[in-house]
């Protein structure tokens, strides 16, 4: 592979395939998740220690602050989530394929589209 | 045959099995920890502490936080190897990732002891 090629890897002038968006977001949405992993015990600590420190958790989700971290938290966890499943069906050989990828990774951000509607209609 | 000294299980193939197994424990108590909040009407304190005091629940949560430690690892050193080209620096944030996730693990250990 020595032939003088142009090499371009501008990213932002590379129109990435579905396929490679869904799983970009598949790995931010993990780092999100890794980086969240603190917050989500120390709730979940508050929420179990005493009646005072579960009402203290329950009043702060009544700010918009705090519901817009837990809907960010939890919207990378669904999306982790549908992303995930499509890639145990790929390693049971659903939806590996060019045209049947790309439909596979349509239908994760159509269902994560959805899946966000339904939570902020469920949080707020 | 390459093996890693930071990668979970230092052989690839084990590293793919050990996340997809911890990625379908995780799936379900996902699934079981929002259902549970989703589909209970009058969620209070006594409710909540009640739920997570059941044997059951504290095996289930334990397993997911061991689940968790071992999918964030394969996870976190997957992205760390793509993206992070020194060696100096991707060692030092794979340690100082294993040694978060270790603590994390022990903190869940605690909170569900604590139940």
């Amino acid at each position: 592979m020595n032939k003088p090629r142009p090499v371009y890897l501008d990213l932002s002038k590379i129109r990435m395939p579905v396929m490679a968006v869904v799983s970009i977001l598949h790995r931010i949405s993990g780092v999100v998740l890794f980086l969240a992993i603190p917050y989500i015990l120390y709730i979940w600590n508050q929420s179990l220690a005493t009646a005072s420190t579960y009402d203290e958790i329950h009043n702060a989700l009544q700010s918009c602050w705090t519901r817009g971290l837990v809907y960010l938290i939890l919207l990378a966890l669904l999306y982790h989530w549908v992303a995930g499943i499509r890639h145990l069906l790929m390693d049971m050989g659903v939806g590996e394929e060019k045209i049947s990828g790309r439909r596979g990774a349509r239908i994760v951000l159509v269902v994560v589209v959805l899946l966000a509607m339904g939570l902020g209609v469920w949080l707020w | 045959m390459v093996r890693s000294a930071t990668s979970l299980t230092g052989n690839g193939v084990r590293d793919w099995l050990w996340q997809r197994v911890s990625a379908v424990i995780l799936a379900l108590y996902t699934v079981f920890i929002l259902g549970f909040i989703w589909s209970t009407p009058q969620l209070d304190y006594v409710v909540w502490f009640q739920f997570f005091h059941h044997i059951g629940v504290k095996l289930f949560s334990i397993l997911a936080a061991f689940s968790l430690l071992v999918h964030a690892w394969v996870g976190m050193w997957t992205i760390l190897t793509d993206y992070v080209k020194p060696a100096c620096v991707r060692l030092t944030l794979e340690m100082l990732v294993m040694i978060a996730l270790f603590v994390y693990f022990v903190a869940a250990i605690v909170i569900v002891w604590s139940v």
